[in-house]
């Protein structure tokens, strides 16, 4: 008898299951409900973009320099081009912009390093980037020194206005937020209390009653003719709101650590700072990354609401150009480009984040 | 801060607060009157710290060498930034003419953008000299908050919108018509109560936002759309088909607006009242930003050679230059060349004169001489 000692080899696949075709009838026809609904959701899309599609960019007018210029029917991105340069840098005076375009190219100069795998003394250029370009840069935008002409905050605005909002913000708000966290868990009754009143207060009002007092209360409380900048007052509400955030988020990475780190830590003798600059921080805020980034994105786009306050960000900079007469009617070109440009800046961080994650990813994901 | 200001005066308190004191002893409101108070106090204790205003608002604006001036942060016609980012409108020309009165030059003015919930504040701080910002004037606001109103620079007030193919030319042809109208505002009222005195009927569509109204208008839901005239023909434009619809000559409420300054320096408020009237007469005795010189060299009427300083007061009562009025028509020009510039034929909007008309040719505006 003629015993088979090898297993037959396996038969492929039917064609039906496997490449194109396969993927299609496993994951949008596996059953006629399915099917429907892959035939209902087509439609949509067929009856939602391609109208869209057609406004935004086959029926769009893009050059011109008038309202004449837009009669296609579809938008009218002459309105953006003509007041592209205002969306950008608000007020600011036009011979001045180098000054923007400069302090942006510099920080971007700066960054660039920090990301290189290899590039050695990244603690001095972060100390730099911390320290001496904030100098630099206010230097920059607000002028009178070094020959600059002074231009004063109130000519700040647009896309410029809310970068530097939202910059401040967070380069402030991370630091005062661990230091707030670790306050909140400190043993000394005093530093806890203090920290968790602040942070209780700040969570617990909307930022825009926040803004309200520093635009509307303030300037009654303070002493006549002395003028305390608007855009410092809501920079620093917007700092202390986020921060009584930040520390939220930090504490929560902070209470993932096991206790077993804090004691081998203690074990080698090391001192309080030590223990957290070392051991625990580094730990904590890897495992809290898409909290903080969270917390920046919830930020960025939390700025649009200084123009209740009537500082002109890229929101409020747009909202004032559909009220000139000459251009009205034109508030969906408008607010169309402000998404475009605050989805452009939120979903990169959303993926520098990702990027960063899987980075320091050495095996703590559970 | 006023360095002539003796010691004593360092406890005078601001003016507004004054008021706001006043008005809390008045109101029955317990609670409101906690507030005020608690309010004043923390405001008194840094107002000794430092010399009040002593009425000297224009001392200060000449000293810093520009006028601080607060317009909204965005209104059709009134206060909106160009393509260059100049502000341009109604609102903001007022304020360029008080600073030609002032400094003899338009140009020296910077414009802070107010939403409508901080203006007064704003002014009432000290952080602005002049507030242009579409407000209107009523007794409440005049009376409570240590503030004036200079004068009226545009007079608007509730009006109707309406598509031509209805033919109508009267608000009061409107009987059984529907209307638009954004649920829970003022308007709503005005034009129940405006309908009721005409004992006339009407089917009211409502809204939420004034964005949903204009557009249900512009589908055809309704006949008429009501808001205030300067809105309306604002709204107009943004139609399909601007041609199509037009704005009835009725007006059935008041809305007079005008700038607005501290009160208790009447030296400045003469400054920006007198600065409208100037611009006022200067139309009436037909003076333009072109003829003016030529006017103020050779015209034999008595009333133009005062307006333009060569004979009469001139400056001195005002403590201005003699020609500050020259300098506003030069520069700003007369009353209906602003009109015209930011909200009439010049403009997208083309409003009518209507009510704004000087009285000598149906309105209402009126300068009182100059002599």
């Amino acid at each position: 008898m003629d015993v088979h000692k090898q297993p037959h080899p396996d038969l492929p696949p039917p064609a039906t299951s496997v490449g194109v075709v396969g993927w299609l009838r496993k994951n949008l026809f596996s059953s006629p409900l399915n099917t429907v609904l892959t035939f209902v959701a087509l439609y949509l899309i067929y009856i939602t973009l391609v109208p869209a599609f057609q406004w935004a960019f086959i029926n769009a007018d893009w050059v011109g320099d008038s309202r004449e210029a837009c009669d296609s029917g579809g938008a009218c991105w002459v309105f953006v081009a003509v007041r592209f340069d205002q969306f950008m840098y608000g007020f600011y005076p036009e011979a001045e912009y180098w000054r923007i375009n400069l302090a942006f190219g510099l920080l971007i100069a700066l960054m660039v390093p920090l990301f290189m795998e290899k590039f050695p003394r990244k603690g001095m250029l972060i100390a730099f980037n911390l320290i001496v370009y904030p100098v630099i840069a206010y230097y920059l935008f607000s002028g009178g020194a070094f020959g600059l002409a002074h231009v004063e905050t109130s000519r700040w605005g647009g896309l410029t206005l809310t970068l530097i909002l939202a910059g401040v913000g967070i380069v402030a708000a991370l630091p005062i937020g661990i230091v707030l966290a670790l306050g909140r868990r400190s043993s000394m009754p005093i530093v806890r209390a203090v920290s968790v009143v602040f942070i209780e207060f700040w969570r617990g009002v909307p930022l825009i009653t926040v803004l309200f007092m520093s635009s509307v209360m303030l300037p009654l409380f303070l002493p006549e003719g002395t003028h305390f900048d608007k855009l410092l007052r809501a920079m620093i509400g917007i700092v202390m709101f986020q921060s009584a955030y930040m520390a939220e988020v930090v504490r929560g990475g902070l209470q993932a650590i096991p206790k077993g780190q804090y004691e081998a830590a203690q074990a080698l003798g090391l001192s309080y700072w030590k223990t957290m600059g070392l051991i625990i921080l580094p730990q904590a805020l890897k495992l809290v990354i898409p909290g903080i980034v969270n917390t920046f994105i919830a930020l960025f786009k939390d700025t649009t609401l200084v123009l209740i306050i009537g500082l002109f960000d890229l929101l409020a900079t747009i909202q004032s150009a559909f009220s000139d007469p000459n251009w009205l009617g034109f508030s969906i070109e408008g607010y169309v480009f402000a998404a475009a440009v605050f989805w452009v800046f939120c979903f990169s961080m959303s993926r520098y984040s990702q990027a960063l994650e899987r980075k320091l990813h050495t095996g703590h994901a559970r | 801060m006023n360095s002539a200001a003796g010691d004593m005066d360092a406890f005078v308190q601001p003016h507004f607060l004054k008021n706001l004191i006043l008005t809390s002893t008045r109101g029955n409101n317990r609670t409101m009157k906690k507030i005020v108070l608690a309010t004043s106090a923390l405001a008194f204790c840094a107002a000794v710290s430092t010399t009040a205003f002593a009425g000297a608002t224009l001392d200060a604006v000449k000293k810093k060498g520009f006028l601080q001036c607060g317009v909204t942060t965005g209104l059709p016609g009134f206060s909106s930034p160009d393509d260059k980012g100049n502000w341009t409108g109604l609102d903001v020309d007022t304020c360029r003419a008080v600073a030609a009165a002032v400094f003899g030059d338009a140009q020296k003015v910077k414009f802070t953008p107010l939403t409508a919930k901080e203006r007064f504040t704003a002014l009432q701080s000290g952080e602005i000299d002049i507030l242009s910002r579409n407000t209107t004037w009523t007794l409440t606001r005049d009376s409570s908050l240590g503030l004036n109103f200079a004068g009226v620079n545009y007079y608007d007030g509730q009006g109707f919108l309406v598509s031509k193919n209805l033919g109508v030319k009267s608000a009061l042809e409107l009987d059984g018509a529907s209307f638009c109208i954004q649920a829970g505002t003022t308007t709503e009222l005005n034009l129940a109560d405006y309908f009721r005195a005409n004992k006339m009927a009407y089917t009211p569509i409502t809204f939420d936002t004034s964005d949903e109204t204009s557009k249900a208008f512009d589908a055809g839901r309704c006949d008429a759309l009501t808001s205030d005239q300067s809105q309306l023909y604002a709204l107009r434009i943004k139609l399909k088909n601007p041609d199509g619809a037009m704005v009835l000559p009725e007006v059935i409420s008041k809305e007079p607006l005008g700038p607005v300054v501290r009160q208790g320096d009447d030296e400045w408020f003469n400054i920006v009242r007198w600065t409208l009237f100037a611009m006022l007469n200067a139309e009436e005795y037909g003076v333009t930003s072109e003829n003016v010189d030529k006017m103020a060299a050779s015209s034999k009427d008595p009333n133009i050679l005062r307006l333009l300083g060569q004979s009469g007061i001139k400056g001195q009562g005002l403590q201005l230059s003699d020609t500050w009025a020259a300098s506003i028509i030069k520069q700003v020009g007369n009353y209906g060349e602003m009109f015209e510039r930011n909200v009439g034929q010049g403009s997208a909007l083309k409003i009518s004169r209507g009510l704004n008309a000087l009285w000598s040719k149906g309105g209402i505006q009126y300068g009182p001489p100059v002599r």
